[in-house]
């Protein structure tokens, strides 16, 4: 990075050090927790979204699609998250697979499940094995998402779930009684008004998400832990021009630093989403800013 | 001349076709001298400069990817690589669910590091990785192991007590001993075939080529040259 880098063995102090933060390794490092960021940006909301369309399956009038609601949440939610996601990525690679193998290959002879291999044509590979290393990159990180959003999908439609039902009943029947349909009730005033009800369920689910992203590495995205545990490994003078011992102390305090810290940013912006909310609700929140406003 | 010329040509037109022809190399990148990242963030080691030799020579176009040691085989047989290239000996027990090459280096003794040179092996608790021969080895004779993920963590139990020895490849640990009182064990335990790359069964074609490409590395000598430079085991 810095000219002074060439020769690493003849620096010391800080200069050592400024070299050796900047090493191509240690920017990968640095961009991990980019992924982190973005993988939490885009799974809350798609989550948000498994969630709110399982709530609302839980509640339909219709029975089988009730009973596909209250399935998913049940069955999601009982499994442990690490059986998941080492099981259901593979399963859902090979399924996406399969069916690319059923459309692009119908004239394929040999079976796909060969022993233990699974084997589909090339053209059917997802992504294509001759694609650049950061296809399969970004395909591995949308498996990711994807995963994510199921499992914390789940746990959303559960809090929405209640969320919805702790909206006061007589809410609902004064929009009845306006001539409202069902779905305008839903829409127009059983919505708004869940999220205050819905807000610190949902807000324990984004600290536990924040927390949960580790599990990236299980399937394959190189998140910041591996970096920090890759990096914080002892290093030979043979293999490195940067030796030194096993500092993985130092690598996981820097974590901690980082996951504090965003965890106290959300709290604080959750706070005031939560001030926001309660403006006007029959709640002891909402019932504080009127007495507060006089 | 005209050959190149063909085979550029065929090259040029199966890249823009997008056909499969790069293979792709699974490894650990953990398992100095066999494989490790480098400072650059790059796959380095003796089975690097060994599999980008290879592909020279069987003409394939290769890349490298990084995969967990634990899930190394199971992601091999779903095919999201070709090949594992990852310092992985050849068992009966592994052959079973994949296919080696022939091996690219000798059948080595695996040896143990301890803090001290006097550590009782049969009332001690030895670390291993997870799936290794070493962790079998120790299993089988029914001592009391500890399994660790990475090798790095294997050496760390040791140095922080929580277990009294680390059986692995010597060549790993020929890296390892000297920081911090870590020391060698005269005892060595021949275990294992050679190393050898692993392949899906129902890839014969491709193991054929790499088959062939070590031959040829075995027969002028460069195999031997290149074991010498990374002192991964001895020579052929």
């Amino acid at each position: 990075m810095f000219s002074y880098c060439t020769d690493p063995s003849t620096l010391d102090g800080l200069k050592w050090l400024s070299c050796y933060l900047t090493t191509g390794k240690h920017m990968s490092f640095y961009a991990s927790f980019g992924t982190v960021l973005a993988l939490l940006a885009i799974t809350a909301p798609v989550a948000l979204l498994f969630g709110f369309a399982g709530a609302s399956a839980a509640r339909a009038r219709i029975a089988p699609i009730r009973w596909l609601g209250k399935s998913y949440t049940a069955i999601v939610r009982g499994v442990p998250d690490i059986a998941f996601f080492l099981f259901f990525v593979i399963a859902l690679d090979q399924a996406f697979e399969w069916m690319r193998h059923k459309v692009k290959c119908p004239d394929w002879d040999q079976p796909i499940r060969q022993g233990s291999d699974f084997i589909v044509c090339d053209a059917a590979k997802l992504p294509l094995s001759s694609s650049p290393q950061w296809i399969h990159e970004a395909y591995g990180f949308s498996l990711a998402v994807l995963t994510f959003a199921i499992v914390f999908g789940a746990f959303a439609a559960n809090v929405l779930y209640g969320a919805m039902r702790a909206v006061p009943r007589a809410q609902l029947e004064t929009a009845e009684a306006y001539g409202m349909s069902h779905r305008q009730t839903f829409w127009r005033i059983l919505v708004p008004q869940m999220w205050t009800y819905a807000l610190p369920g949902l807000s324990n689910l984004w600290m536990i998400l924040i927390k949960a992203t580790p599990l990236l590495f299980l399937l394959g995205v190189e998140d910041v832990v591996y970096w920090a545990r890759e990096l914080g490994a002892t290093k030979t003078a043979k293999f490195s021009d940067y030796p030194h011992g096993n500092w993985h102390m130092q690598y996981f305090f820097g974590l901690l630093v980082f996951y504090l810290a965003f965890t106290s940013l959300s709290e604080r912006v959750f706070k005031r989403i939560s001030a926001r909310l309660s403006h006007g609700q029959a709640t002891a929140a909402g019932e504080a800013q009127r007495k507060a406003a006089q | 001349m005209k050959k190149l010329i063909l085979t550029t040509t065929a090259l040029a037109m199966t890249a823009s076709f997008a056909m499969a022809d790069t293979v792709r190399m699974g490894t650990e990148g953990a398992y100095a001298p066999w494989n490790f990242v480098n400072d650059a963030g790059e796959i380095d080691g003796f089975e690097r400069e060994l599999g980008d030799e290879l592909c020279k020579r069987a003409e394939l176009e290769c890349t490298w990817v990084k995969n967990e040691w634990d899930s190394i085989i199971p992601n091999l047989v779903s095919s999201n690589y070709d090949t594992i290239i990852a310092g992985m000996s050849i068992t009966p027990e592994r052959d079973e669910v994949i296919d080696f090459t022939q091996a690219y280096t000798p059948a080595d003794p695996s040896a143990y590091a301890a803090m001290s040179a006097d550590v009782n092996l049969e009332s001690g608790v030895i670390a291993a990785q997870a799936t290794t021969i070493q962790a079998g080895f120790v299993a089988a004779q029914g001592w009391t192991l500890v399994e660790f993920a990475t090798p790095e963590e294997t050496v760390a139990a040791v140095k922080n007590g929580e277990a009294d020895a680390v059986l692995a490849d010597k060549s790993f640990l020929d890296t390892m001993v000297g920081q911090d009182g870590l020391v060698m064990l005269e005892r060595m335990e021949a275990i294992g075939g050679g190393v050898g790359m692993g392949l899906r069964e129902s890839d014969p074609e491709l193991r054929a080529k790499f088959d062939a490409a070590i031959q040829s590395m075995k027969d002028d000598g460069s195999l031997n040259t290149l074991i010498a430079k990374w002192e991964v085991s001895t020579q052929w």
